[in-house]
Formats: structure tokens, C-alpha cells, sequence
């Protein structure tokens, strides 16, 4: 059968664009082993650096011995940061406005700290030489509770900025205190709780956790001295702004400096941020001359790479006896560590916090959020979440639920009825944020129905008599969860990173046999950009996605673009994709118009060509006009098809979802088991129904896990606790339930194909439905919150406290 | 994490192996499977600078049962003893311990010789042998002794083993009554919050002939329980006599505050544990 | 130190390689015999992005040192198909999306594979049993568990045909 007797629908299946399950370009080499990380670059004469790092949480360096290192065959130096100073490179910019250590100049602030950089020929040698590194140390007292940062014997902890009044982010009122970041009307705030019929009152700590992808953090700088040209692959999620960042440094002109994220084993936030050992692989190439490669173990990751969270959330939400939800208050005391590092757009201290109002309709809220440095590790970044975006949902979720125990109420109904409605968008938040678009009602009530809400509560209940007659040890959670989302960040006019507009860029060239590629400012790190940009494209030009590569990654080919991070490659880059191929169609238009003696106004495009309207049987598609635009000198038109946009997004998107989890605990050994996972998923129109599904479970074994055992947890001398993956908690396929995946289709009114965005969804809307299951298995007993992780022992603990156990 | 630097032997003979650790002294190390001591070298935790493999010594790679006896080397895999029908019919509780053991890679590798040899609180098999009875043949190069499973573990890493000794065969008697291992741990891979090896055997009569009790990560030892073990032979398995021997062994465990929870929760949870190993044993016995 | 003479005999083929005895065979296999499908994820035997097969078992190579395989036979991702010829898992984790960052990908298709020659039909507990020394940080395992069960089905009636 030729192209043209093809009907309608199966040129555009053929297309394998929007909507299609289609199966991934990017696995034919995962699964063969021929992946390509940065640990598997391999170069001649390549050398290997190691960390000499603290074991003390605070303290003075008094000196470093390095002799006995450099003794050591095959070691060819060691920096400290005396040898990093001359280059003003011992300290770095963090990209929330403060700076960082990157090597300990005179003291170290947390266990894990980086304090020499150690060359040498392999990595065996290197750990050997980390060593014989002497450092001698004077031990200082430890602060690792915010709550005792400001306390007359806390110890200062930023000494290099004790007498700075004004930060990056307005005035500090103490050496350890960071930010004041305050949002809505505080006044007219308290005032509604003070009046209100109801104000349940919550302080909720959503807990330290790590982004832990399974490849870890790692470099491999090359200075060319010959050409004047540094080379950097590396796990960077951002390669542009990290290309930027290394030339402000390092005074290497931009251009030449290429950054190169190859395949990226993960990245969930983890590989946002521009680490010590980035600038110190960057300088030891530029001393030795020759490529060198860092890459961190799994402890190194876990105790010095940005960590997520570690947010005190003090919340008051006030309602009518009703239940109609009329303010909402909360102060949130955020432990950023020793330094701030958070990854958050310049404006924006807290992050999207201001999203805590969620899915309801609150009239009147004020959100302050306090920063404080302790002994930690620096980070905070979003985890699998668009910026401190999973606090807010968790924040308010939890909210919700100990509301609805004040009020006595059902929690499904209480959510109903303070739901916005889909006659309120585009809705105004009184926190300042505008929602796109949702219908909550229709997501809400399928998710009920699908999981037969009221039976699952009379279930509950009979549970609780059986309980109490002593018939069973296990009480039954339900877990509601209803989330809106921000994410696409963002309007340049808002949102920047180090002063960069949080634009992306796609730029597509279409080849003369009709085939393209596509090069894009994001990188996938799994997501499957490879895959999912084509089928935007394809959709958008009429070139199958199979005849289109996409390549992102490279600062030397790729345009520049802000990365992959907060859900933002869909809503921005997606979107830039979209325009830059209907700019490659505005052309074709004009060739095709030409090439059928018409009039440009007088062909219409219809799925893969152009067609003369009211004549069908004339028509060009885009495989004839890409040709064509090679081949034939056309009046007026220059040669080629080619087009670049840089989308600036009108607004963020705001996809959200209702998911439900249903589990039963064992109150005698904490033990819990997820009996059932039910999540419903709108992120507007759907690229990939099969990425999308994927997506979804994977975010939802990472809200799993954080909200049942993953934490990064400190002694009170600032030892880490968890730097291993014995106790910090990856569950496995065991621990691991089967989901069930839904969906509702609200397209965002503002992106070009009306998608939203979803591989952070399933985290932030997950770890309330798990929290709240737990939570709302111990409500009958009294309890009101209890905070995460939901590990055996702290649920045992609970189940004690409340006397179950007698 | 890389290790520092060894020097690697793998003799072919048990005698060889002896003589080595005797000639080397304090800088050796045996290796077995391996899965507690690299990670440990990877740490620099342990620096030994010579290790000796015992993996080319075949006579330790054995599942034997005679005469109502069942004799394991020492080199024998957790897989080997998942494995082993034989294993399976005289002593099933080996089995259903050995799957409770780390994960699958880790049970090709990790042997049981060094899972009781190493002194680890954390490891499974100790517990199980102590209520097994089990005797552990120790080799040196002056001869062979046999030290019972319930007086070989000393403290955490010190065990009755002399350095210069290698842990050779593990023997016990075939073991068909009723059985139970229960473990709570927090994920697979884990070393268990509490976990109690149980064994009953049911009388003519109906009542409890046999009993043995261990527990494992419970103090720094695995805990036989010699008290609760007697009370419960020759008595009727009920809900007093459980609650007895529960209380009893609850009265000498001692263990320690990780992050697994603080000790008032894992002496509840192994109450628990334990109860419910009794009540499994009973019903298979 | 002394390095020794590896042979090992990996994808079928015989290699020899020098190596100190400390060096673990994760980095002989990737850094001397380029073989960089198996990976390193956690370095403490709790990952098995590492995972290989020596001698018929599923082995962390990061928890191994080279010179303890001396004269093994290895299989790794790479020897189990090739672009001509996928294996059936691979082609089944591309087919179920069993993957996504790709960085798990080699050693739980390597795990995989033997656990399908050790129980030909297992069911999806099994599977989820079988596989539970790898972790995947990407997919929650639904579709990793889906793909290995297809697998079986389809090597099952291959055999059966």
C-alpha cells in the first residue's frame, strides 16, 4: 500500500506521535550493557581523584600534612584549599545565593566535608594516598537541632558571615539564621484564626532524605592545554548553567568550555547542584594537563551531596464548624546545613512552599519560612518534586486530615467540599500562585469509586471492633491523597537560577530525505526525552518520531536550556519543542504553497502535509517539502528547514491527582504492608501513556520509601547515621507493592500541546496517601499526627504511646 | 571504598591452610564467602595483609547425613543448603533460615562456616545452630577439637575459635519435629530488629518432647535459652506455657539501641517474634 | 605489591589480565577488560547494579576480588545477546518498560537470567523473591517483574515448540 492510499488515522498512527505507547529509542543500549556513564569514560593518561573528607561535624583544621601522600608512588598532588585560594576557587557560589567551602578553609562545618583533593594515577593509588593524608583537627561543639541555632551557647557555625546582616535573601537576625522568607497576609492571616468556629493546630517535620540515584555524583574534567579547551562530562542535570558557573570560575571564556551529561543513572534532584569535586577535577586537570576523573562512592553521596527536605512545618488551619477550610497558617523552620545550597530559582528561598494551600480553595493564608544553618550537609534539593514542593503537599494533606479529626469529619469529604472548583480556574491562591486548569471533582470522585471508598471505610471500622475484642493485631489505614503540583519552572520574569531565565530551548533540523533531529537545553536522566520529545515533534511536523533523533546534553551542539529538574522538561522544553516545530511548519507551509502554485493561505496541514483546501488530491507532505527546500532555489525563502525557539513559559502548569493507599499495620512489630495502591494522575495531555505509567511507579516506590523508612539521620555529635544502603532505606522488589495507574486529562490552557508534566506527581502526591495511611490507621485510638519516617519502631512506638500495647 | 593492600593465598588443603595462618600469624585473615569481611576491608575497618582463601579446599564443601547426623562443611553455600533436598527433609528449619539470609547474590557466595565463624550478632546461623545443638569442628595444626555451638560465641567478634584455628564441619542431629526461624527485619538484606529459631517435637502423648529455643541480634551473642527450652519439654504447648518461656527468654536478652529502634521496642518485638516461632513450631510439629 | 596473572574466560572468551589482589572484579571487568555494562551502585553488596554470573551463580562483583575467580567462567550483560540477536529479557524490559535510567538495567538482566534457568516458571512472587538483591531506583519494579515474567512464558513455549 503507498503513502497516500493510507486513510487518515493511519498516517497518524504511523507518526507515533501524541498519545502512542511508544516503546523506548533509549533501550536498545541499556540493555545491552552499552550505556554510557561518566565512570565508564575511560582516556589515556587519565588520572583519579579522592576526597580527603571530615569525620567531625565541626571543627578547626589546624593543619594538613600532606607529605606522606605525596610520597606514595603514582600520587602526582594533593590540593587543599591553600593551593585552590590563589585561583579564588577555595569557595564556590552555592545557586541559593550563599557560598560553599570547596575545601575546608580552616574549619569544616559537617561530617563528610570535603578538605583535600588527592591525584593520582588510578583510583586504588588515590584511596591509598586519602589515607596517609594527616589532618589535624580542633573538635568544636556540634549544632544539629535548628531549634537550638539562635540559643545564646549555639555555636556559630558561619564564621566567614557572622557579621553580614543581609543576606542573599533579605536580613539574618543571628549568625546561624539564613532567611526570613515570609508570604500572604499575615495579618488578616491570624486574624481569621483568632475568629474562626474551628483551628486545628499541627506541627508536621517532613524528615531528611537523600535523592540517591544508583549511579552517584561523578566528573571527568579534560584541559586541553594545546587548544585552550576544557572539556567536562559529568552527572549534571543542568550541563548549561554548570558550563556557565565553570567559566564565572574559572575565567575560562564559555566558549570554550563544553559540558557533556552523557547517560545519567538517575538523577532525582541529586545532580542539580555544582559539587567540590567538579571544580576540583576541573582544577587538577588544569595543573597536571591531564583528564581526570572523580566519582564518588555511595557513603561520599549520601553524607556530602545534596540532601532533600528537613523542613519543621508549624501549621494552623482554621474552619467553619461546617468544614469549610478559611485560613491557613504555617511557619517552617528549614535546616538547610552548613551551607545554602538549596536548589531553588533566585527568588524563591523556600522554593514553591507557597504552593501549601493545594487543592482547596483558602481564601486567606500567610507563609513564613525560616533558614538556619547546622552541622549537616549542605543541599535541599527537590527530591523528585518540583521545589519544596512535596513539603507543601505534605503540609497541607496533613493538615487536611487532622482537621478532619477536630471537625469529625470524613477526610474524603472534608477535601470535597474545599476542593476549587473547575469553574474557579484560572484560580487566584492567596499565597499569589495562579492554577492553569483542574477539575478536582472528577478526579476525586473516580478515585473513590474505584477503590469503593465506603466499604473500604465500614471495613475499617469493624476492623477497629475486632481490634478492640482482641481478634486481631492489625489495624487498616486509608491513605487519601489529593495534590496540586507546580512545576515548569518557569515565567523568566520570576524564575531564575544564578541569574539564568528558566527558559528552555529546542532547536530542529530537518534533514533533506525528510528525517530530523532534534537538540534540546534538557538532559534525561530516564525520564525518556529520546523517545517523548520525537513524539511531540512528530505531531507537530508530520515526521514519523521513529525518523527523528533528539540529543541533548552537549553545550556544543545543544541550545541552551536550564536542565532537567522540577518536572520542567515537559512543560518548558516540550513546549519549546512544539513552537520551534510549528515554526519549521510555518516555513514548509510557504515551500508546499509554492511547490502547488497556490497561495499560502490557500493549503491547510493536515497530520504529516500540507493540502490545497477543497482540492485533497493536492498536497505535499512535509517528506516532499523538506526536499524540496534543499533542492529548489524558491523565491523569497532561504534554502534549508530549520528552526529555534526558546520558550519562555507564560505560566507555571499545575497538574495534580487523587491517589489512595490502603495498608495494614501490625501494631505489635510496627510491621505495615501496602495492601492496596490506587493513583489517578492528570497531567494534562499525555504524551506517552506508557512513560507516563512508568513514571508513576517508580515516584510512587520513592514516596514509599521515604515516607516508611528513608531518612538521612544524624547523632547529636553530627555523625551520620545512615551512609550506607543498609539503613538508608531503598526498598526492593520484595517491599515493593504493584500499583494501580488512572488518569483524568485536564490539558494546561497556556502549553503549546497542553501537557503539565508527571514524573515528580507520584513523590509529592505519595507521600501523604502513605503517611495518612499510617496516620489514619491509629485515628480511632487518638492519635492525631505522628511524624515520618513510618519505620517498625516508630509505629510500635505509636501503637505504645496510645496504650495498644497493654 | 577500596581496600589497602593484601597479599591473596588459596591453598589446596586444609593443612596448607593451617600452615599458612600458623607461619603468617596476626596478618592473616580466612576468607570464605566473603560478604562480611570485603565489605569490611572496602571500609579499611579490617586491613589484613594476607588473606587466605579457603575456597580450593574441596573436603570443606560437603552436605552429609548419616546415622541420623547431618555433617555440613564449612564452605558450603546458603544457596547449597537452600538447595539440598536432603537438608530439606532432615533439618528444614536450615532452609528456612537460609532464605531469610541477605538476598539471593549473597547466598551463592556467603558460606555457612563464615556466617557462625565470624562472631556477627546480626548473623542468622549462630542462633539456629545453638538450637540445634550444633558442634563446630575446629582445626589447627596440632589437631581438631569440637566446641558446642551454645559455648563457641563470646562477644560480638569473639568467638572460641583460636586465630591460628579454621572452622572446619558443622554437625548436628537430623531435626524433623516441628520448626520455625522468624525474622523481623526491615527490608530484605537486612540483619534482623529480632528473629527466634525455634524447634518442637511433639510427644506420643501429645505434649512437648523437645524443645529448643535461640534468638538472633538480640545481644551480642545469639541467646540460647536453656531456661525457656526445659520449662517447655515435657509440657502441653499452651498459652501459659508460650507466655512462660516468652517471658523467660525476654529476661535474658540485652539488646541495643541502632537504627532499627531503641532496645524497649526489639525486646517487645522479639517477644513478639518469638511467640509467634513457638506457635508455627507447634503447629508443624 | 605483586600483581597476578587473571585468566578468566568471559562472554565465552579467554582473556588474561594483571592484576593487584585487592582489585575486586568490578574494576578488572571495567576498567582493564572494558566490560562496562555491570556497574557500580552502592559498593556494599546491597545494589547489585553490579551483578555477574560466575560459574552458574549471580555474583556482586563489587564484593569479589578478581583473583578469587581466577579461571571462572563470567557472564555479564554483554555475553548474554548482541545487536543481531537480542536476548528474550532484553528484549521483554523494552517491550514491558522495564527500565529507565538504564543504570540497573545490566545487573538485573543479568540476575534475571540465571534465576529463569534455575525455576523456568516462576511465579510473580518468585520473580520478586528472585531479584530482590537488585535494586532499581526508577521503575518500583512492576514493569521489571511484568518483563521477566513474559520472559519465562516465552522461553517456556520456545522450549515447548
Amino acid at each position: 500500500m503507498s503513502v497516500e492510499a493510507k486513510t487518515l488515522e493511519e498516517r497518524q498512527a504511523a507518526l507515533k506521535g501524541l498519545g502512542t505507547s511508544r516503546k523506548r529509542v533509549e533501550d536498545a543500549r541499556f540493555t545491552q550493557g552499552k550505556g554510557n556513564y561518566v565512570d565508564d569514560l575511560k582516556m589515556p593518561d587519565m588520572l583519579f581523584g579522592d576526597f580527603v573528607r571530615s569525620q567531625h561535624a565541626h571543627a578547626y583544621v589546624k593543619s594538613i600534612d600532606t607529605t606522606e601522600a605525596m610520597a606514595l608512588p603514582g600520587v602526582i598532588a594533593v590540593l587543599t584549599a591553600a593551593d585552590l585560594e590563589p585561583l579564588n576557587l577555595h569557595w564556590m557560589p552555592t545557586l541559593a545565593g550563599d557560598k560553599q567551602m570547596v575545601l575546608a578553609d580552616g574549619k569544616v562545618l559537617f561530617q563528610g566535608q570535603e578538605v583535600a583533593f588527592v591525584i593520582a594515577e588510578d583510583r586504588y593509588i588515590a584511596a591509598d594516598a586519602v589515607d596517609l593524608v594527616k589532618v589535624e583537627y580542633e573538635e568544636l561543639p556540634v549544632l544539629v537541632d535548628p531549634f537550638k541555632a539562635e540559643l545564646p551557647d549555639a555555636p556559630i557555625l558561619r564564621e566567614d558571615i557572622a557579621d553580614q546582616k543581609e543576606g542573599a535573601h533579605g536580613p539574618r537576625r543571628h549568625p546561624n539564621h539564613i532567611f526570613t522568607w515570609e508570604q500572604g497576609d499575615k495579618a488578616a492571616t491570624e486574624s481569621i484564626l483568632e475568629s474562626a468556629a474551628v483551628v486545628a493546630e499541627e506541627t508536621v517535620y517532613y524528615h531528611r532524605t537523600h535523592p540517591c540515584p544508583l549511579e552517584t555524583c561523578g566528573a571527568v574534567a579534560s584541559m586541553d592545554k594545546v587548544n585552550g579547551k576544557l572539556t567536562l562530562w559529568g552527572t549534571f542535570q543542568a550541563p548549561h548553567v554548570v558550563r556557565t558557573v565553570a567559566s564565572m570560575l574559572s575565567g575560562i571564556a564559555e566558549h570554550n568550555i563544553r559540558v557533556v551529561s552523557p547517560d545519567i543513572g538517575g538523577g532525582f534532584g541529586n545532580k542539580v547542584g555544582v559539587y567540590p569535586g567538579y571544580i576540583c577535577a576541573i582544577v587538577a586537570s588544569i595543573v597536571t594537563g591531564k583528564p581526570v576523573k572523580w566519582v564518588e562512592d555511595r557513603m561520599e553521596n549520601l553524607t556530602s551531596t545534596a540532601f532533600a527536605r528537613d523542613y519543621w512545618m508549624q501549621g494552623k488551619i482554621a474552619a467553619t464548624a461546617e468544614g469549610k477550610i478559611t485560613g491557613l497558617w504555617c511557619h517552617t523552620t528549614a535546616d538547610h546545613g552548613a551551607f545554602d545550597a538549596c536548589a531553588d530559582p533566585t527568588k524563591y528561598p523556600a522554593g514553591f512552599m507557597s504552593i501549601c494551600t493545594g487543592s482547596y480553595d483558602i481564601p486567606t493564608a500567610y507563609l513564613a519560612v525560616d533558614g538556619i544553618y547546622t552541622n549537616k550537609a549542605p543541599g535541599g534539593v527537590a527530591y523528585r518534586c518540583s521545589f519544596r514542593v512535596t513539603e507543601a503537599a505534605y503540609f497541607i494533606e496533613r493538615m487536611i486530615e487532622v482537621l478532619a479529626i477536630k471537625l469529625d469529619m470524613d477526610a474524603a469529604e472534608l477535601r470535597r467540599i474545599n476542593f476549587i472548583k473547575k469553574e474557579q480556574f484560572p484560580y487566584q491562591s492567596a499565597l499569589g500562585w495562579e492554577y492553569d486548569s483542574g477539575d478536582y471533582h472528577t478526579a476525586w470522585d473516580k478515585a473513590l469509586k474505584a477503590v469503593d471508598y465506603p466499604a473500604l471505610r465500614e471495613e475499617q471500622a469493624a476492623r477497629v471492633e475486632e481490634f478492640k475484642a482482641g481478634k486481631t493485631r492489625k489495624l487498616m489505614g486509608i491513605g487519601l491523597s489529593h495534590f496540586t503540583e507546580i512545576v515548569g519552572a518557569g515565567p523568566v520574569k520570576n524564575c531564575d537560577i544564578l541569574g539564568m531565565g528558566m527558559f528552555d530551548s529546542c532547536e530542529i533540523r530537518i534533514h533533506p530525505t525528510g528525517s530530523a533531529i532534534a537538540r534540546l537545553g534538557t538532559i534525561s536522566q530516564g525520564q525518556g526525552h529520546a523517545t517523548t520529545f520525537a513524539q511531540i515533534l512528530a505531531s507537530e511536523i508530520g515526521i514519523s518520531a521513529d525518523d527523528i533523533t533528539i540529543e541533548e546534553g552537549d553545550t556544543d551542539t545543544a541550545p541552551y536550556g536550564l536542565g532537567t529538574y522540577g518536572s520542567r522538561s515537559t512543560p518548558v522544553a516540550g513546549a519549546a519543542t512544539a513552537m520551534a516545530g510549528r515554526k519549521i511548519r510555518a516555513k514548509a507551509q510557504m515551500i508546499a504553497a509554492y511547490m502547488l502554485e497556490v497561495h499560502d493561505n490557500d493549503v491547510e496541514w493536515e497530520v504529516d502535509r500540507f493540502v490545497v483546501k477543497g482540492a485533497p488530491e493536492r498536497f505535499k507532505t512535509m517528506k516532499e517539502i523538506a526536499f524540496a527546500s534543499y533542492t529548489q532555489a524558491i523565491p523569497g525563502i532561504e534554502p534549508g528547514l530549520e528552526a529555534v525557539s526558546y520558550y519562555d513559559p507564560p505560566n507555571m502548569t499545575y497538574p495534580f491527582g487523587a491517589y489512595i493507599a490502603v495498608m495494614d499495620i501490625d501494631v505489635d512489630t510496627g510491621v505495615t504492608e501496602i495492601r492496596q495502591f490506587y493513583a489517578l494522575d492528570d497531567c494534562g495531555t499525555r504524551i506517552n501513556p506508557m512513560i507516563i505509567e512508568g513514571q508513576v511507579h517508580g515516584g510512587l516506590t520513592e514516596a514509599l520509601a521515604i515516607a516508611l523508612g528513608q531518612e538521612i539521620a544524624y547523632d547529636e555529635l553530627g555523625n551520620v547515621k545512615t551512609g550506607s544502603l543498609m539503613d538508608f532505606f531503598i526498598p526492593t522488589s520484595w517491599e515493593t507493592p504493584n500499583y494501580v495507574t488512572d488518569f483524568t486529562e485536564t490539558p494546561s490552557p497556556h502549553h503549546p500541546i497542553g501537557a503539565k508534566g508527571v514524573g515528580e506527581s507520584p513523590n509529592v502526591g505519595g507521600v501523604p496517601a502513605f503517611s495518612n495511611a499510617i496516620n489514619d490507621a491509629f485515628r480511632a485510638f487518638g492519635s492525631t499526627h505522628t511524624n515520618m519516617p513510618h519505620d517498625h519502631w516508630r509505629i510500635w512506638k505509636t501503637a505504645n504511646d496510645l496504650g495498644l500495647h497493654a | 571504598m577500596i581496600p589497602g593492600r593484601f597479599d591473596y593465598h588459596q591453598p589446596d588443603s586444609l593443612t596448607a591452610a593451617l600452615t599458612l595462618l600458623n607461619d603468617l600469624g596476626d596478618d592473616a585473615r580466612v576468607i570464605a564467602g566473603g560478604h562480611s569481611l570485603i565489605p569490611m576491608m572496602k571500609l579499611r575497618l579490617a586491613m589484613p595483609e594476607h588473606l587466605v582463601d579457603l575456597k580450593a579446599i574441596s573436603d570443606l564443601k560437603h552436605i552429609t547425613v548419616k546415622d541420623g547426623s547431618i555433617s555440613i562443611g564449612a564452605m558450603t553455600t546458603q544457596a547449597e543448603l537452600i538447595g539440598s533436598a536432603e537438608l530439606a527433609l532432615s533439618a528444614p528449619i536450615v532452609k528456612e533460615t537460609a532464605l531469610q539470609i541477605a538476598d539471593p547474590q549473597i547466598r551463592y557466595q556467603g558460606t555457612i562456616g563464615g556466617n557462625v565463624a565470624n562472631g556477627d550478632p546480626g548473623n542468622d546461623m549462630p542462633a539456629l545452630m545453638q538450637c540445634l545443638d550444633a558442634e563446630f569442628q575446629l582445626s589447627g595444626l596440632d589437631g581438631q577439637r569440637t566446641v558446642k555451638a551454645r559455648e563457641f560465641y563470646e562477644a560480638a567478634y569473639f568467638t572460641a575459635r583460636d586465630d591460628l584455628e579454621i572452622l572446619t564441619e558443622i554437625v548436628f542431629p537430623v531435626c524433623t519435629g516441628g520448626y520455625a526461624y522468624e525474622k523481623q527485619k526491615r527490608k530484605i538484606g537486612d540483619y534482623a530488629t529480632a528473629a527466634a529459631a525455634v524447634l518442637l517435637t511433639r510427644g506420643a502423648d501429645g505434649s512437648c518432647s523437645h524443645a529448643s529455643i535461640a534468638l538472633t541480634n538480640l545481644a551480642d551473642t545469639p541467646i540460647y535459652c536453656e531456661d525457656a527450652s526445659k520449662a517447655l519439654m515435657n509440657s502441653g504447648i499452651d498459652d501459659a506455657s508460650i507466655a512462660a518461656a516468652v517471658k523467660s527468654c525476654l529476661e535474658i536478652i540485652d539488646p541495643v539501641d541502632d537504627n532499627r529502634g531503641p532496645a524497649a521496642f526489639k525486646k517487645h518485638a522479639a517477644g513478639i517474634v518469638l511467640k509467634r516461632a513457638i506457635d508455627n513450631a507447634w503447629s508443624r510439629a | 605489591m605483586t600483581k597476578a596473572t587473571i585468566s578468566l574466560n568471559v562472554n565465552g572468551q579467554t582473556v588474561e589480565t594483571q592484576a593487584e589482589p585487592r582489585e575486586l572484579l568490578i574494576h578488572v571487568l571495567r576498567e582493564q577488560l572494558e566490560i562496562t555494562g555491570p556497574h557500580i551502585g552502592c559498593e556494599t553488596s546491597h545494589c547489585g547494579a553490579c551483578t555477574v554470573e560466575i560459574d552458574g551463580r549471580s555474583v556482586k562483583s563489587c564484593t569479589i576480588f578478581a583473583v578469587q575467580a581466577q579461571g571462572s567462567e563470567i557472564t555479564t550483560i554483554e555475553g548474554l545477546g548482541n545487536p543481531d540477536k537480542l536476548h528474550v529479557l532484553q528484549e521483554k524490559f523494552k517491550e514491558h518498560h522495564g527500565l529507565q535510567c538504564g543504570f540497573c538495567t545490566p545487573g538485573m538482566i543479568t540476575r534475571a537470567h540465571r534465576l529463569l534457568i534455575e525455576n523456568p516458571n516462576p511465579t510473580e512472587e518468585e520473580v520478586r523473591f528472585g531479584i530482590s538483591g537488585n535494586l532499581c531506583r526508577c521503575t518500583g519494579y512492576q514493569n521489571i517483574v511484568k518483563a521477566i515474567l513474559a520472559a519465562a512464558s516465552e522461553l517456556n513455549e520456545t522450549e515447548v515448540a
